[in-house]
């Protein structure tokens, strides 16, 4: 009894993935708590709240303004702004692993190698110093990216279908290694040279000046704001259909599901390329932003962070993902310029301490996350009935 | 129902925890006195936290000891230090970049220190007019970027790397020269040139992981040790130096390792231990602390009970540049670039005047070589010729 | 690529792989135990390997030994070594302990998904390394030179310094007396029934919450043993030094068949030598991308590694 969702008096739970429009409805409407209300609404009422809830999210970058509250929000020792697009592309990448892993079940630690296929293209396409001499613009490359990053999903995808689990783990592990090493080491990628001059996104104001500059971290915090919600609507989509039911399928037993005439390595690959194509986009949103970048940005702890964010926001859950993705990129920021309250030093040096202790802590009061996903806290359930207590 | 209970106060920790620390944020002090050129701030940028804070640290702790000497010459808090954590990553800089300069008392920055988070984060200082001067970023291509408040105090790879490779050539007369370097833009840059000025000295190459990413070197160490080279130069950082000395110390071999100021730091002599590491050569384009007649090595241990790094007296030159300049009444920002732009500071590791571009005049550069001692200590050497 | 060069090394580059492979192969027991009993990756024990390193160096630092002591009597140095193994041991068993108490043992209670495990472990991972970090100021710490490598045999061009020869002996010696007390003694069959099924082995009368802090505190005592081996042989350790050695220790666990005690063995002896020679090869910067290659290939033949997992099974 662990999650909120089990708290309303649910007499009839249907079995998780056999469920009809009407039982889904019912689900949807017997949950108690914000959730269980936010489903009882009629639809024109979830639409407003939903468009309500945008608002307020591209109204972020003002919330400084708020007397009292306001700056505790903020962070301290980065630019507000700024905090917000990093936290715009740790979500982004927390919704595309959350396709894999939480959707799919495919637990994959290097998922940062995509992140990096994609930034690189767009800086391969657009810098000047690249050896394509190409110097196309930030919006003439993010397609390619993208592609590019959609097709080493389906690369690392293929030859790792036989694996399970860890197996799978250690092996993605690998290739974001892989991908870094070759970043590093090969003259073509620039190791730590980098890419300088990389174009921002196009666009003007009247005055001639571009949207998109250096100094003002707003406009690219509300263009990754506006990719996260139609990547939502995606998602949801995607998670509602055949497909989705079918990574349902197989997350919970790939044996059965294969006999039940489930496609499994057809849809292993769809959860890839998915999950790819939206890290990708994490990653031209990167480098168009930056406008400069090196193999420095794609390390592995930064795979093993976003991994973290999902299964802590809860895995399987969007938005679960969206908090995960945000929280693992707040917190640390947030800790900046802070000092303790005891002996009144900097917190800063501290600030992955701490955040390792929050994560431990919160998978400890919430082991299904933040905000779980339905269909996992049935599933916890189940096991909590079927499994004898070992303490 | 006990369940719930420890849910909701293990939930209400949590809150507590970031909200806790969130109320008593470092307040940014907000008195303005403007009498005697004073209340304005001077900001380090780089490195504290991270895989590269050590070097970070160094530049930051030379900084702050300059103004703490200012300040306490002065008797009053004139100038204020502010400290910018870069994390020396590119992908962090620009965050804090614009944190820096939304602060409009920051008259200057001491840094970026790395070349890669340079070109990330200064376009941002460019963009806000707040002039920069990197102790450390040695990148050739860095100038050619048509910046106007970017300066080094500091000479490019271009400069240091004829003078390691005419050291080595014509003062130490080596004939067998094996040639490594560790990937970062500055050690790779460095390499090359090095390679370039031997010529056909060199017999092997290799390249290595950057600092913190490997520790073990036996291949690299047996390629050296086969090739029966003289001489080792590696362009990198110390931390990885002092492992390869150590290890080629362990494998047997004799030769004499070269590296540029990116291995001038007591840390090369903490990693591969004194022993191993003496005779070890390092080119810094910079001139002997003590010739300056200073006390600041006593200074600088006094302060913060450690040696002073590498760069650590380039930012403290860099530091005393600025607070010259204000001091004359540059209390702006563009009034100070244009200063730095003109003006001649004798500090005590070099002489100092930009370029145009924002390069160290070619006239002043100098590079000289020191060795470690059986202390750990590097012992000035010699000035050698940059052509 | 260098052919004539990895030629021309392959003795030396044979010796100092094993060495480097075989403190690689002590250190992945901590993952192939802990994931034999629990099919859990526990991803801080490359912190429990940090502690060890820190721990034999504190106690040596009571001696006054740093970096530039001279190398002591080998009266001494034999105490000291023991001391430094001793005190290693407890330190890194008694973290690895403490991590399975806090980041573990709460979620096991609450049934907690798989994942949950791996996230609590990340987390307990950063906060120690980020702690240590902070506490030494993310320098590096130099190890006294007890051992001055000197050469006991030398075979062509191939030196065998009794540095390697002890790091080699040490560990073979360790996984010996491990996978003995596995398979023969009565906690290590209680090990092996609990890895085979816990429900079964619950229902014979084996204390499940005993045997995994026995698993943890195993793997702990071989991070310690691994730690002090790689203190000697690198002569630095810093903040970062377990996550970068971990992430090659559990290659080489899952290379041998995660779960598998000699898979353990083999899997890092095998790492230890192919990155030698690739690094010969290639240059050593393809090190760590040439580890992971053959993982993926290997895996690719044999989906669970070289020798399966079978801690449960007849032979460990």
């Amino acid at each position: 009894m662990t999650t909120e969702a089990t708290s309303s008096p649910a007499p009839k739970t249907p079995a998780p993935g056999s469920m009809s429009a009407q039982e889904k409805k019912n689900a949807r409407e017997d949950r108690g708590g914000v959730r269980g209300w936010y489903g009882r609404q009629p639809k024109i009422v979830r639409i407003v709240l939903g468009v309500v809830f945008a608002a307020l999210a591209f109204l972020l970058p003002y919330v400084g303004e708020i007397p009292l509250l306001g700056p505790q929000i903020v962070t301290q020792g980065i630019d507000w702004p700024s905090a917000l697009f990093n936290m715009s592309y740790y979500v982004l990448l927390a919704l595309g692993l959350n396709v894999v892993v939480g959707f799919a079940g495919l637990l994959d630690l290097g998922y940062v190698g995509f992140f990096a296929v994609g930034a690189y293209t767009v800086a391969l396409l657009s810098s000047p110093d690249s050896v394509l001499r190409t110097e196309w613009g930030w919006l003439a490359a993010v397609p390619i990216g993208l592609a590019v990053a959609m097709l080493s999903g389906l690369v690392l995808g293929y030859p790792t279908l036989r694996l399970r689990g860890d197996y799978l783990a250690i092996v993605t592990l690998g290739f974001a290694e892989i991908i870094r090493i070759v970043a590093t080491s090969t003259e073509t990628l620039r190791g730590d040279r980098g890419f300088s001059d990389i174009p921002h996104p196009p666009g003007e104001f009247s005055d001639g000046k571009p949207i998109f500059g250096v100094a003002d971290a707003i406009p690219y915090y509300w263009l990754g704001l506006a990719v996260i919600i139609l990547v939502i609507f995606a998602v949801r989509n995607l998670d509602n259909s055949r497909v989705g039911r079918s990574w349902l399928a197989i997350r919970e037993d790939q044996e059965a599901a294969e006999i039940m005439g489930v496609r499994t390595i057809k849809y292993k690959l769809w959860a890839f390329a998915i999950g790819a194509f939206i890290g990708g986009l994490g990653g031209v949103m990167f480098a168009g932003q930056q406008g400069f970048m090196n193999s420095q940005t794609f390390i592995l702890q930064f795979s093993i962070l976003v991994l973290a964010g999902v299964v802590m926001g809860g895995s399987g859950n969007i938005a679960g993902a969206i908090l995960g993705g945000a929280l693992i990129s707040y917190i640390p920021d947030r800790l900046r310029g802070i000092e303790d309250p005891i002996w009144h030093t900097d917190l800063f040096g501290f600030r992955f301490a701490i955040f390792g202790a929050v994560i431990i802590a919160i998978m400890i009061f919430r082991p299904q996350g933040l905000i779980p996903s339905r269909r996992r806290a049935m599933e916890l359930k189940d096991r909590e009935k079927e499994v004898a207590p070992i303490e | 129902m006990r369940q719930v209970l420890v849910r909701a106060i293990g939930g209400l920790a949590v809150i507590g925890l970031i909200a806790g620390a969130a109320a008593c944020n470092s307040d940014s002090g907000s008195d303005d006195t403007a009498s005697g050129n004073c209340g304005y701030k001077l900001a380090y940028f780089g490195a504290l936290t991270g895989s590269s804070a050590n070097l970070g640290v160094n530049i930051e702790q030379g900084f702050e000891l300059a103004i703490n000497q200012y300040n306490t010459k002065k008797g009053s808090d004139c100038i204020t230090v502010a400290k910018f954590d870069s994390q020396g990553e590119p992908g962090v800089a620009p965050g804090v970049a614009r944190n820096l300069v939304a602060d409009k008392k920051i008259l200057a920055v001491v840094g970026p220190p790395f070349s890669g988070e340079s070109e990330a984060a200064v376009p941002i200082f460019e963009a806000a007019g707040i002039p920069s001067v990197s102790p450390s970023a040695t990148r050739v291509s860095l100038t050619a970027n048509g910046w106007k408040t970017f300066h080094r105090a500091v000479a490019n790879d271009d400069a240091q790397g004829p003078a390691a490779g005419n050291y080595i050539k014509n003062v130490m007369k080596a004939q067998k020269v094996f040639v490594a370097n560790d990937q970062s833009a500055y050690g790779a840059g460095l390499s090359e040139v090095v390679e370039k000025t031997l010529g056909s000295a060199v017999i092997g190459k290799d390249k290595t992981e950057a600092d913190g990413k490997q520790t073990d070197f036996s291949a690299l160490v047996q390629k050296v040790v086969s090739s029966q080279a003289t001489v080792l130069f590696y362009g990198g950082y110390y931390q990885n130096a002092g492992l390869i000395r150590k290890a080629l110390t362990s494998a047997g071999w004799k030769g004499t390792m070269v590296g540029g100021d990116g291995m001038k730091d007591v840390g090369l002599a903490k990693a591969a231990g004194n022993g191993p590491a003496t005779g070890t050569i390092v080119t810094c384009p910079c001139s002997p602390p003590e010739k300056a007649g200073g006390t600041f090595v006593a200074d600088y241990k006094a302060k913060w009970n450690v040696d002073a790094g590498t760069y650590s007296d380039v930012a403290f030159d860099a530091a005393n540049m600025l607070l010259q300049g204000i001091d004359a009444g540059n209390t702006t920002t563009e009034k100070l670039n244009t200063y730095l732009s003109t003006a001649e500071y004798k500090g005590i590791a070099n002489t100092y005047k930009f370029t145009d571009k924002g390069e160290l005049d070619p006239n002043y550069i100098k590079v000289w070589t020191f060795k470690f001692d059986p202390t750990g200590n590097q012992i000035a050497d010699q000035e050698v010729p940059t052509a | 690529m260098n052919f004539s060069g990895l030629i021309q090394d392959f003795g030396p580059l044979t010796i100092t792989g094993l060495a480097q492979g075989a403190i690689i192969a002590l250190f992945a027991l901590g993952y192939t135990l802990v994931y034999g009993v629990l099919r859990l990756i526990n991803f801080a024990h490359s912190e429990v390997f940090l502690i060890g390193s820190y721990a034999c160096l504190v106690v040596w630092g009571f001696f006054g030994l740093d970096q530039n002591s001279a190398t002591p009597n080998v009266m001494s140095v034999i105490g000291l070594l023991l001391l430094g193994l001793v005190v290693a041991i407890v330190f890194s068993g008694l973290t690895a302990l403490g991590v399975e108490l806090v980041a573990y043992r709460p979620l096991r209670k609450r049934n907690a998904p798989p994942l949950a495990f791996l996230i609590t472990a990340i987390g307990a991972s950063l906060f120690i390394s980020e702690t240590v970090g902070v506490m030494t100021q993310r320098n590096i710490k130099g190890v006294p030179p007890l051992i001055q490598p000197r050469d006991v045999f030398v075979i062509g061009n191939m030196h065998v310094t009794n540095l390697q020869i002890l790091i080699i002996v040490l560990a073979l010696v360790s996984m010996f007396l491990l996978d003995r007390f596995i398979n023969r003694s009565r906690l290590g069959r209680g090990i092996r029934a609990v890895a085979q099924n816990p429900d079964s082995a619950a229902l014979m009368g084996v204390n499940k919450s005993r045997v995994i802090s026995l698993v943890f505190l195993l793997g702990g005592l071989m991070a310690g043993i691994a730690a002090v081996m790689y203190d000697l042989k690198i002569g630095v350790t810093r903040f970062d030094a377990g996550f970068l050695l971990g992430i090659e220790a559990f290659t080489a666990a899952v290379l041998g068949g995660i779960g598998n005690l000699r898979g353990a063995l083999l899997g890092g002896l095998l790492l230890g030598l192919l990155q030698n020679y690739a690094a010969s090869l290639f240059g050593t910067e393809w090190l760590h991308a040439a580890s992971f290659v053959l993982l993926v290939l290997i895996l690719l033949v044999r989906p669970t590694g070289l020798l399966g997992e079978s801690l449960g099974r007849a032979r460990a």
